[in-house]
């Protein structure tokens, strides 16, 4: 795997991840956001349906809460998830919890980590978690880490804690990474921790810098757990401790602003849930990335008529959790919208934009069809992808500032 | 669209082959969306959805026509909302055939406290409470506006279980509300109406009601009435009575029909046309239909098991995927119910496309001996009804 950035102004990183996959022969943009599964499965379509979204991400993203209770259908099957998923030609990266699920913190201890699946909770020591990592043979890993400080009320003991018990699992990891067959090739990603406290997160960063890792995972900056500001802060003291030709990706960041925020601070790889979140509230992610002013919507703008389906709140609060609308989307379970025949978002090329109308996925939303599901998730998936090219073509064309005014609608 | 032989006659039905043995034959119905090949399962895509499963995979599947369902499109979103969306055709993006039922069956299964009378089925909605009238008229102005290929008349709808002189009543009314139902279709160019034949499980009524409707122009005819719970000796009977004196020129569609033993057997007896809720359905409780019975697929001996759902079955979900990773899909997303819809909807127009194909090939006896053969471990376990069924139109089974 080898990083290939572009010469930009300093702290900005656009470029290519090349030579992916067991193969060598996959490659990512990044800025970028993988493909977020469940068992290796995008939520509620199928491979047809997912083919519809024409370009996918080069690398899917396999929480392994989601996949953990399969443990040994994986042993059995001896050929890892992606293939038990059909899903042949990818990238596999395997994290350790789902962004889109709750993670009750005060089960973790120093010899152990807890993952949250569908079936409960799972303690996990190292060596289980390699096997498990072994069973399903991700081209990349995360390392077991201890993610329990939460900023708010914890003590800078446990922070420490937490620190150091992260870096005790990465070393245990990597000895154990080395040994183990079925994880020859696979990157390991360590995981810097450090909840909101400056001093350990540069440790941390510092510390997991000197390990023989292929990437990092930046974890504690989830949205609802921390705010912009804050983040902001402290990713960009953590990627300034952290190798330039590595990837740095951070967990449970989805919004677009924050994401802004976040590819501004050095970070390259996001999580791709925030399409899958936004599907299950019956919403249709709906906020301009295009840096060229659409002449249409200029001229509406100027004679007072704002593009119908946003909502109207100008801000979104800080310490949102994953279940409220935010400002990026327009609920389609909204009455407004029952007669409405155009499509979700005007000139948006995915299926269900051009196929459908708003005035359907309403109807299919009062009636509770599981085709809305999969309509929203191919419109938002596709409208989450498009952002991110533009992230990639402001950074390239430096306009950066631009894209950040239009898609804050400011 | 250039499939209409004859100006002015939107359903044309060509015979390609009849079976030499029994009742069996193969056709082409040209409606106006697109001919559909005979004999043939329609899914049903009660609110304007084929559940989880988008236009164009059910395009891709081969599927030529599908269900919308009146009662439940004409109370959400309404037949405004859906004539201004260019029709039930334009507000799913169904480019191919369309058939709607009249909401009669819903009436009497869905809704409690309905009321029929001479003037149509009267009840409560569910949504507003508001008293609602379901008359003959207003079924076909809303299947107007719905722009399906096939319309369905609006039949008195009485349980197969029911015996005494309600069945009576309410064949006749059937035929009274038919004639209203002629009179009320704005589209007699481009809707197809389709009677539908009551009667009970009584001979006597069934061929009064068989004489009557059969004397009016309509261009096919729904063998309703039945699938309801009955005993099944006594359901093939009528079945058989039915094709026996429908007109052989026009297609026959027995309703609520979509178990592959039932299609088979009744194909045998005339029929044309099916449709059941049962494949699409029982898709989402995690059972896939097989050539041998179906496998739950939410059962842990499958766990393990890498095999597809059937080996020689072509569909996208058998090419990619296994039963143990449906089984373990079905834990955590509902992606799991689409392939599983996706794999039952294949099976049921692959079973008959084969039997189409055997017929226009001239063996369809061999074929149901076949399909009967690898349906049951032994012949012991044959349902006795089928082997009459077929017996009585000159299909043994030993």
């Amino acid at each position: 795997m080898k990083l290939e950035l572009r010469g930009l102004a300093p702290g900005t990183r656009l470029g290519v991840l090349a030579g992916l996959g067991r193969s060598g022969t996959r490659a990512m943009e990044v800025p970028g956001c993988l493909l977020y599964t469940h068992c290796g499965s995008v939520p509620h379509l199928t491979h047809d349906t997912l083919d519809a979204l024409g370009r996918l991400p080069a690398v899917t993203q396999l929480p392994l809460a989601t996949v953990a209770e399969h443990q040994e259908v994986l042993e059995a099957f001896r050929e890892g998830a992606a293939k038990l998923a059909g899903l042949h030609d990818t990238v596999l990266f395997c994290s350790l919890q789902d962004p889109a699920a709750p993670c009750p913190a005060g089960y973790n201890t120093s010899k152990s980590v807890s993952l949250w699946s569908a079936a409960g909770r799972i303690e996990l020591t190292v060596p289980k978690y390699v096997a498990m990592q072994a069973a399903v043979r991700p081209d990349w890993y995360q390392s077991l880490a201890d993610g329990d400080a939460q900023p708010a009320g914890s003590s800078l003991k446990r922070v420490r804690r937490s620190v150091e018990r992260t870096l005790t699992h990465l070393d245990e990891c990597v000895l154990l990474h080395q040994k183990t067959a079925e994880l020859v090739g696979a990157e390991l990603f360590g995981v810097v921790e450090g909840a909101d406290v400056r001093e350990e997160r540069v440790r941390s960063a510092r510390e997991t810098a000197k390990r023989p890792v292929g990437g990092f995972v930046l974890d504690g900056f989830q949205s609802g757990v921390m705010d912009q500001a804050l983040r902001a802060q402290l990713i960009a003291a953590v990627t300034a401790e952290l190798p330039r030709d590595k990837p740095r990706l951070v967990l449970g960041v989805g919004r677009p602003d924050q994401v802004l925020s976040c590819v501004e601070g050095g970070v390259d790889l996001f999580e791709g849930f925030f399409p899958f979140v936004a599907t299950e509230r019956g919403c249709a992610l709906c906020f301009r990335f295009a840096m060229e002013p659409d002449p249409e919507s200029a001229v509406q703008e100027q004679n007072g008529v704002t593009e119908d389906g946003g909502s109207s709140r100008t801000e979104d609060p800080e310490h949102q959790d994953l279940q409220q609308m935010t400002r990026f989307e327009m609920n389609l379970n909204d009455r407004r919208y029952r007669d409405d025949l155009r499509p979700l978002v005007v000139g948006c090329g995915c299926y269900c934009c051009r196929n459908h109308s708003r005035a359907y996925l309403h109807h299919l939303l009062v009636t509770k069809e599981l085709l809305a599901g999969v309509l929203l998730m191919l419109h938002n998936v596709s409208h989450y992808s498009s952002f991110f090219s533009s992230v990639r073509e402001a950074l390239a064309t430096d306009r950066l500032e631009t894209l950040k005014s239009v898609v804050l609608g400011v | 669209f250039s499939g209409r032989a004859i100006a002015g006659a939107p359903l044309v039905l060509r015979i390609l082959a009849e079976c030499p043995v029994s009742k069996a034959r193969a056709c082409d119905m040209t409606l106006p969306h697109c001919t559909v090949n005979t004999p043939v399962f329609m899914p049903v895509g009660t609110q304007g959805t084929m559940k989880g499963v988008t236009a164009e995979q059910l395009e891709n599947l081969g599927c030529q026509i599908c269900l919308g369902n009146t009662y439940h499109l004409g109370m959400r979103p309404g037949p405004e909302l859906i004539e201004k969306a260019k029709g039930l055709h334009g507000f799913m993006n169904w480019r191919r055939s369309l058939l709607t039922d009249s909401g009669g069956f819903q009436m009497v299964s869905l809704v409690e406290l309905s009321q029929v009378t001479e003037e149509g089925v009267k009840f409560r909605s569910p949504y507003d409470n508001k008293e609602i009238l379901l008359s003959p008229e207003q079924s076909i102005a809303i299947q107007n506006s719905l722009g399906s290929d096939i319309m369905m008349q609006l039949d008195d709808v009485v349980s197969s279980t029911v015996t005494g002189p309600r069945v009576e009543e309410a064949m006749r009314r059937s035929i009274r509300w038919l004639d209203r139902c002629i009179a009320a279709n704005r589209n007699p160019e481009s809707q197809n109406l389709f009677a539908i034949i009551q009667g009970g499980l009584n001979s006597e009524l069934r061929h009064i009601c068989l004489e009557e409707m059969t004397k009016r122009d309509v261009p096919g005819f729904a063998i309703g009435g039945l699938s309801g719970g009955e005993e099944k000796d006594d359901f093939w009977k009528m079945v058989t009575l039915s094709t026996d004196h429908l007109p052989r020129e026009k297609p026959r569609y027995l309703m609520g029909v979509g178990y592959a033993v039932d299609l088979v057997v009744c194909v045998a007896l005339g029929c044309d046309m099916f449709d059941c809720v049962f494949p699409t359905r029982t898709a989402r409780f995690g059972s896939a239909l097989v050539p041998w019975g179906s496998l739950q697929l939410k059962h842990k001996q499958y766990a393990k098991d890498f095999q597809p759902i059937d080996p020689e079955c072509t569909c996208p979900t058998c090419r990619r995927h296994s039963r143990a990773y449906l089984h373990a899909l079905l834990k955590c997303d509902t992606a799991a119910l689409h392939h599983i819809t996706i794999h039952n909807i294949s099976y049921q127009l692959s079973l008959m496309q084969s039997v189409r194909q055997s017929i226009i090939d001239g063996c369809f006896p061999q074929f149901v001996r076949a399909f009967m053969d690898r349906m049951f471990p032994s012949r012991e376990q044959y349902p006795r009804w089928a082997v009459d069924a077929l017996a009585s139109v000159g299909i043994t089974l030993n």
